[in-house]
């Protein structure tokens, strides 16, 4: 089956954005496929980051910054004047690069989107909980003591926790920024698998520094260097058949 | 290996002289509770906490101020606090650095450099007089909370400044309105640096002597509604060694103040353990 078939979930038109004078993106057409996993790979500052923060607006919250040009989210422009943001991060959910659950118990931290959703009594919301938590593969680690405090838990748990957080409020895109650079290479494989799996479900976009990763994980890379982006393809092709120089001489580990 | 020498004694002069900073700060402490204590407690019996003053002080205990200074104290706290917290809030949430916000801390930091005498005095011409409240535990609850406003402001800002900002990122990816995320992930997390604040202001305000002469009165009569006058501890302590009326009943109700005091630290240290480390 060729790739291109697959249905347009998100997509961006001339994206540019500014960190005052700074010009940290520029131009980017980029389009995400529903239900696969997009990996962007590229140099530190290269602006993977600032692009994965443009998706759930999350980069309006510092202030002097600017944007140009449209994200489209299922055919809509998510910066045209009306939308709801808040609504649209549920939407578009994130995990950070470093683990973060709040200073909660774990149910309070599964809870916490629908609780501020409103999502639900309080039962439906138990359900949620252990719903996203399985789908989040902590369940069996976890059942025993949800109560007991979010940061007693491993890097790795730590960091499925976010994500079992995220599931639940129902997102449809999942952005992910670096979300194994703070873990070893066992819980990074865990994270990994989960992935494959919430593909089936969900559209994830992942920042990543390690090529091992993005080949691996990945459906489709984009390659960011200096705010732009000079390829994009599916993953095996920029892997194996990458058409820019700069390209191969990151993937081939030349400079990184 | 001269030049080492001479690096070795500096430190250990510096060393000396830190060491006497500390011990003397806590000889200082240790000497005033010792001369209040030695002189105030044998007054200490469950009468002088329950009986109201007789003949102005020369008898009777202190209930009557101990009221008076828990009312007041309340009062204050019950205004300065939520508008202090509220100001905090402003400061670090809704506005970035700006011309606003240099002005509300410029004027804060006015606000703490003012005499209390001087807050007294407005308090009297503002609440007393022009707002007819007249010698009233309103108006010296609310010159106190203008007293204690910078206090709230600082600890609180600066509580709220120490929580991480993926915090906020998290609630607004989860979909949380700026709303939720100052109640339910700022503020929570903030809870212990503003506790400590309204501590300190809780502490000002039973401490405080010439404000409240000036503007809640020095009546001994029990009060009856926010509009009657009354006499704080502190006031009673300062008028009883002031005008020799009894330096026993005075050293009393300094012992008093001091246990009063330490009380509230003491319960407030406990709920802090019992509510909020643990929580986190």
């Amino acid at each position: 089956m060729t790739e291109s078939h697959l249905a347009v979930k998100m997509e961006t038109r001339g994206l540019h954005f500014y960190y005052g004078s700074n010009h940290a993106l520029k131009n980017i057409n980029i389009v995400i496929k529903e239900r696969q996993i997009t990996a962007l790979i590229g140099p530190s500052g290269c602006g993977k980051s600032t692009f994965l923060r443009t998706l759930n607006r999350l980069n309006e919250l510092i202030p002097h910054t600017r944007i140009e040009g449209a994200v489209i989210l299922d055919g809509e422009d998510i910066y045209q004047p009306g939308t709801d943001v808040v609504s649209l991060r549920q939407r578009v959910g994130m995990v950070f690069q470093r683990p973060n659950p709040f200073p909660k118990s774990i149910f309070e931290n599964v809870a916490f989107g629908p609780k501020v959703l409103g999502l639900g009594t309080k039962r439906e919301i138990e359900e949620k909980v252990e719903q996203s938590l399985k789908a989040a593969a902590l369940w069996p680690e976890v059942s025993d003591r949800l109560h007991s405090n979010a940061l007693s838990l491993t890097l790795g748990q730590q960091q499925r926790l976010c994500i079992a957080r995220v599931l639940a409020v129902q997102p449809e895109v999942i952005l992910m920024d670096e979300p194994c650079s703070a873990l070893d290479p066992l819980a990074t494989l865990k994270i990994e698998e989960l992935m494959q799996d919430l593909k089936k479900n969900y559209t994830i976009v992942i920042v990543t520094h390690n090529m091992q990763q993005a080949a691996r994980t990945s459906n489709w890379t984009g390659f960011f260097h200096l705010g732009e982006v000079l390829e994009y393809g599916p993953t095996e092709t920029i892997f194996t058949h990458p058409k820019d120089p700069q390209t191969e001489n990151y993937i081939t580990g030349r400079y990184g | 290996m001269i030049i080492n020498r001479s690096r070795y004694m500096t430190q250990s002069i510096a060393k000396f002289l830190i060491w006497m900073g500390a011990l003397s700060t806590i000889a200082v402490m240790i000497l005033i509770l010792f001369q209040i204590l030695k002189e105030g407690l044998p007054v200490l019996h469950l009468r002088f906490f329950l009986d109201s003053p007789k003949n102005m002080g020369r008898e009777g205990g202190i209930f009557s101020t101990l009221i008076g200074t828990m009312a007041l104290t309340g009062v204050a706290i019950f205004f300065g606090a939520p508008l202090g917290v509220g100001t905090a809030v402003f400061l670090r949430e809704f506005t970035r650095e700006s011309k606003i916000s240099r002005v509300i801390r410029f004027g804060t930091d006015c606000l703490a450099g003012v005499p209390s005498i001087i807050f007294g005095l407005f308090g009297f011409v503002f609440f007393v007089i022009q707002l007819n409240m007249g010698w009233s535990i309103l108006s010296g609850g609310l010159t106190l909370a203008a007293m204690i406003l910078p206090t709230v402001i600082s600890t609180s800002e600066e509580s709220i400044r120490a929580i991480p900002p993926s915090y906020r990122e998290v609630s607004y990816s989860l979909g949380g309105t700026k709303w939720q995320t100052i109640t339910r992930v700022v503020l929570p997390s903030a809870l212990p640096g503003i506790f400590t604040g309204i501590l300190l202001s809780i502490g000002r305000s039973i401490g405080e002597t010439a404000a409240v002469i000036l503007t809640a009165g020095s009546s001994l009569v029990m009060p009856t509604s926010l509009f009657s006058p009354i006499r704080t501890m502190s006031v009673h302590f300062y008028i009883l060694a002031r005008e020799g009326i009894s330096m026993e009943m005075a050293y009393g109700t300094g012992a008093a103040l001091i246990l009063l005091v330490l009380m509230i630290n003491m319960m407030a240290q406990w709920l802090i353990n019992r509510y909020i480390r643990h929580r986190t």
